[in-house]
């Protein structure tokens, strides 16, 4: 496919960032992810997509160890961040998720101030050296979450008295304001409305340029839109990743095709 | 891969522009057979049937188009279905040009039969028509039952109306060559056997997107072109 993305990012040769390889999870005997190997480039948007329940959520958590707060949860395998094992002992997960930093699909801001919720990650990273540029990191992500100017005068008001929309624009501005290497969004716009959800979408080509974002998502026209690769789950299993062109228009496996099309599969 | 949407209009909607298109296909079939034979036939009557028709040939790629273009914005379609709509669209084009082919025919048919016969030029056009004819019903056939080798023999058969085409080209110019009286005439056949050349390069668009429907790529080999008049020299001065 000559799809001008394809083009430009040929262009700019991508790196590795993520390599899974022979990834396992297990829920107690619950076998969800079956044997997945996948290689997520560096400045690439990557969408995951499948039925409820393929384990697209569970792998996408995999990535910075959020399963580990699950306790009948096990991950098998191995998973490189940069060529590190982000499963190896000496990993601290409090570090790893700094560095992958994640937006979840309903919105949960911290009882705080909507200052603080952004301020709190780089407060606790040390990313700020004064007050003047604390305020300089709200400032940048909360425009970066496409949020500043509705909450720019009220900064002190409480995240969680803003409307459901603007809550997950704060969570997005606060996963940006520790400047992760990557972004983790599990279903970021199933609570936006079409403005916010294209506000959220410009913003994750935004960040392309920067970093590594992989997006789970049920909307398909979602994943056609801002991802450069597309990666299809089924009960488990990676059925087909390829350039999200190719999995759009002509897709390998029949049934990521029976999924796309919206033919029961 | 099962073959209904989860949304049932959905398919509704992709077998009605399917339909529409059939429609169209059968009716620049018959518009390839009567031009034809009113060219043969000196039928002056199914002549003017057949100019007169391509109107609602010409109105049927509207609807295709409006249809397919409005699946386009209320579904969003991916894959075979995006390819399906993409193929119409085309398809739809090239039947279009192929009734306007048509129609020209039966234009310079009507101007033939006010002149004298030359020679027994006729049956060697209708046979041409009727390859081309043969090869459109094929390529339909192939586009409704998904049939990429079908359409790849379609595709294949092309040469041969090129061929023919160099033969009667060849011929006309000997005709013109005896007699200048014959020149008028010969002219016209000449575009009509050119039209009908044309034609055939239509139907292999046709089967290409059968091709493209069903594999998601284009054949990539260039197909045998045995159309060589251009190369050939006009009189050997």
């Amino acid at each position: 496919m000559d799809d001008m993305r394809i083009v430009e990012r040929q262009l700019d040769q991508q790196e590795l960032k993520i390599k899974a390889d022979n990834v396992q999870v297990y829920y107690g005997t619950s076998h969800a992810i079956k044997d997945v190997s996948v290689e997520i480039e560096d400045k690439t948007v990557t969408a995951f997509i499948g039925p409820s329940g393929c384990g697209k959520s569970t792998f996408l958590r995999c990535l910075n160890r959020m399963n580990d707060t699950i306790d009948i949860c096990r991950v098998e395998g191995q998973i490189l961040l940069d060529g590190e094992n982000i499963y190896d002992k000496k990993v601290d997960p409090v570090q790893l998720r700094a560095k992958v930093g994640m937006v979840f699909q309903k919105p949960n801001p911290f009882p705080k101030s909507i200052y603080d919720n952004v301020a709190y990650g780089p407060r606790i990273h040390g990313l700020a050296k004064n007050k003047a540029e604390l305020d300089e990191i709200v400032e940048k992500s909360l425009r970066r979450g496409a949020i500043w100017d509705e909450v720019k005068d009220r900064l002190d008001a409480p995240g969680t008295g803003l409307s459901g929309g603007q809550q997950q624009r704060l969570c997005i501005a606060r996963a940006v304001a520790t400047e992760p290497e990557v972004l983790l969004m599990d279903e970021p716009c199933s609570a936006l409305d079409p403005i916010a959800t294209a506000q959220v979408e410009e913003l994750i080509d935004e960040l392309r340029s920067n970093y590594s974002v992989v997006i789970v998502t049920h909307s398909m026209q979602q994943a056609a839109r801002v991802s450069q690769k597309t990666a299809f789950f089924h009960l488990g299993n990676l059925v087909e990743f390829g350039e999200t062109g190719q999995i759009f228009t002509n897709p390998v496996d029949s049934r990521t095709e029976s999924y796309i099309t919206g033919r029961i599969g | 891969m099962p073959e209904t949407h989860i949304q049932t209009a959905f398919d509704r909607d992709l077998e009605a522009i399917q339909a529409l298109i059939m429609k169209m296909g059968g009716m620049v079939e018959a518009a390839i057979t009567d031009a034809a034979k009113a060219l043969e036939t000196r039928d002056e009557a199914l002549a003017d049937m057949v100019r007169g028709n391509d109107k609602a040939i010409d109105e049927l790629e509207t609807r295709v188009n409006e249809e397919a273009i409005r699946v386009i914005a209320t579904r969003a379609p991916t894959a075979i279905d995006l390819r399906t709509v993409v193929s119409v669209m085309k398809v739809s084009g090239n039947l279009e040009r192929i009734g306007d082919y048509s129609k020209n025919i039966a234009k310079r048919a009507t101007v033939l039969t006010q002149m004298s016969q030359i020679h027994d030029t006729a049956p060697a056009i209708r046979r041409m028509a009727q390859a081309v004819e043969l090869m459109l019903i094929d390529a339909l056939d192939a586009y409704i039952k998904r049939d990429a080798k079908l359409a790849e023999d379609v595709r294949l058969r092309d040469a041969e109306v090129d061929q023919m085409y160099n033969a009667l080209f060849r011929q006309f110019l000997t005709y013109m060559m005896e007699d200048p009286r014959n020149i008028t005439g010969c002219m016209h056949l000449h575009f009509i056997a050119k039209n009908i050349e044309r034609m055939g390069d239509h139907v292999t668009g046709i089967a290409e997107q059968v091709i493209y429907l069903v594999t998601g790529t284009l054949p990539e080999d260039n197909r045998p072109k045995n159309d060589r008049t251009s190369f050939q020299k006009a009189l050997e001065e």
